[in-house]
């Protein structure tokens, strides 16, 4: 491999590069062993401490929490690309007085921690947790989604609207006709990535006593029944977490490269440039491996 | 107002306790970042596999998990206690620290392979090229993602008031202990954090402008 910083390795090179990839991995395996063997040798390990699986009504238990995540996620998602799709159109808008306050309120929903807003809707009007949740999950995924199609509109060649307004279409039938269909599959990797981060924001309703997987994992982990599996509970939806994202960020790289494929059409194939416009790159945000650094030359659609 | 001003020691006391998190988990992501940066661009595979793994698992965890485990979970194995609030700065780090790894090994791939070629082409000594033409390049690009990636940190060390640090998450439970009204108050520490990203969006945006490369 030839990267910018490294010269492709001649015989030598590759000989120190063995002798220190078996050093690295020696250390690598060292230090995960031991705390592997922190884990056995507390007793994590322990069937006592992850006989609470095996019971059905534990099982039970963890689906519904399951199933309350997801539904958060739905809610929040669909919230969040109407918002989205309202507020980029607000913000695209001619009319300065649609565009202003479009602008500040995407601004400011950006800028305030999802947790505070959860907390303003849960304990400042005392809405239920899933409302809470999924409001506070619509308006601060919106705002960033609303930058991302913005971002992903203006990124198309000016000579698109141009030429559709050269035709006689209307504002409104350039940017449906010519516009959106164009740029919404740039941004499709950058959309999908941004529900990863929804996703992984849906934990954050632990903070407000939501029922979802969380808020499960600590009430069954802190069961003295069960010989208090915090650490066994923690792994487990660890991993439905992680499988989970990892699953919506693998669609996102799909559709990336399925995307960057079709290159045939330069200019459609524009990638959002979410990264330049939404310069806010929310750090979950990079949350797909759709890596900014992937396609050289652009700033990534950073996430948070 | 009323509310802002008749408990300010709250106010100071929980905006206090978010900055230091704040500065110390951005010391600690930035270290912790770059190394990981550093294996993931590596000639070595292993290094480079290794680099990867972390960051596709750590980006993948939500952030509330990884705070989950370092408050709660850790102190169970018995290596080293920590306290809740080294338990918020050790997870915001360890979380940060994987997108911070992925701004700067972006950057370092915005720089196209021509130009170290071309140092090399000329003479230049590895030193010389990463010091001279790389990293003075790849600085320009990764600086302003990286503060976006900083004011994420900001706002997500509010996630630490759930795990018994007080900071500005936690002014709220204070208040409603003194009786105070709650979404005023909340709405007050909302307008706080507007008022601390507003100057890093606009830093953000300055240094864009100005460094955006001309290629």
């Amino acid at each position: 491999m030839s990267s910018v910083l490294f010269d492709v390795p001649g015989p030598r090179a590759r000989a120190r590069n063995r002798i220190l990839g078996v050093v690295g991995v020696a250390a690598l395996v060292a230090a995960v062993g031991y705390v592997l063997y922190r884990f056995y040798d507390t007793g994590q390990f322990d069937p006592r401490r992850w006989e609470w699986l095996l019971y059905k009504q534990v099982q039970l238990d963890l689906l519904q929490a399951f199933q309350f995540t997801m539904q958060a996620f739905a809610l929040g998602a669909v919230g969040a690309l109407l918002f989205g799709a309202v507020f980029a159109a607000g913000r695209l808008s001619e009319h300065a007085w649609l565009r202003v306050p479009a602008t500040v309120v995407v601004e400011f929903f950006r800028a305030i921690p999802l947790v505070i807003l959860m907390f303003v809707f849960y304990f400042g009007t005392g809405v239920s947790s899933l409302v809470a949740v999924v409001v506070g999950l619509t308006l601060y995924n919106g705002s960033v989604l609303a930058e991302v199609f913005r971002a992903g509109v203006l990124a198309l060649p000016k000579g698109q609207s141009e030429a559709a307004y050269a035709i006689g279409m209307r504002k409104t039938q350039a940017m449906t006709n010519v516009l959106l269909p164009q740029s919404l599959r740039a941004m499709l990797p950058t959309i999908v990535s941004q529900l990863v981060v929804l996703l992984k924001d849906t934990s954050l309703g632990f903070l407000i006593t939501y029922n979802e997987l969380l808020r499960y994992a600590r009430v069954m982990g802190s069961d003295p029944n069960f010989g208090r599996p915090q650490i066994p509970t923690a792994i487990v939806v660890a991993i439905i977490y992680i499988a989970l994202c990892l699953l919506l960020s693998w669609l996102a790289n799909y559709l990336g490269r399925r995307q960057q494929r079709s290159k045939l059409r330069p200019e459609a194939a524009m990638p959002a440039a979410t990264g330049k416009a939404d310069g806010e790159a929310e750090p979950d945000g990079l949350a797909g491996p759709t890596a900014p650094g992937d396609r050289p030359g652009k700033l990534g659609a950073v996430g948070d | 107002m009323d509310v802002l001003l008749d408990n300010s020691d709250l106010y100071v006391r929980g905006f206090v306790t978010t900055l230091q998190l704040f500065a110390l988990s951005a010391v600690g992501s930035l270290v912790l970042g770059a190394f990981l940066a550093m294996l993931r661009v590596s000639p070595v595979p292993v290094f480079r596999s290794a680099g990867s793994l972390y960051v596709t698992v750590v980006r993948n965890t939500p952030l509330t998990l990884v705070f989950l485990f370092f408050a709660f979970a850790w102190n169970l194995l018995e290596i080293v206690r920590i306290s809740f609030f080294t338990a918020a700065v050790t997870a915001l780090t360890v979380y940060t620290a994987a997108f911070v790894c992925e701004v700067f090994r972006s950057g370092i791939n915005t720089v196209p392979v021509g130009q170290a070629e071309a140092a090399r082409a000329i003479g230049l000594t590895f030193g010389q090229t990463l010091g001279q033409i790389i990293l003075p390049q790849a600085t320009r690009s990764v600086f302003p993602p990286m503060v976006s990636t900083l004011i994420a940190l900001l706002k997500n060390t509010t996630i630490a008031a759930g795990f018994s640090v007080f900071e500005a998450g936690g002014i709220r439970q204070n208040l409603s202990e003194r009786g105070e009204p709650v979404l005023e108050g909340l709405l007050w520490v909302a307008a706080i954090f507007v008022l601390l990203v507003i100057p890093l969006t606009l830093l953000q945006r300055a240094l864009e402008k100005r460094w955006s490369v001309a290629r």
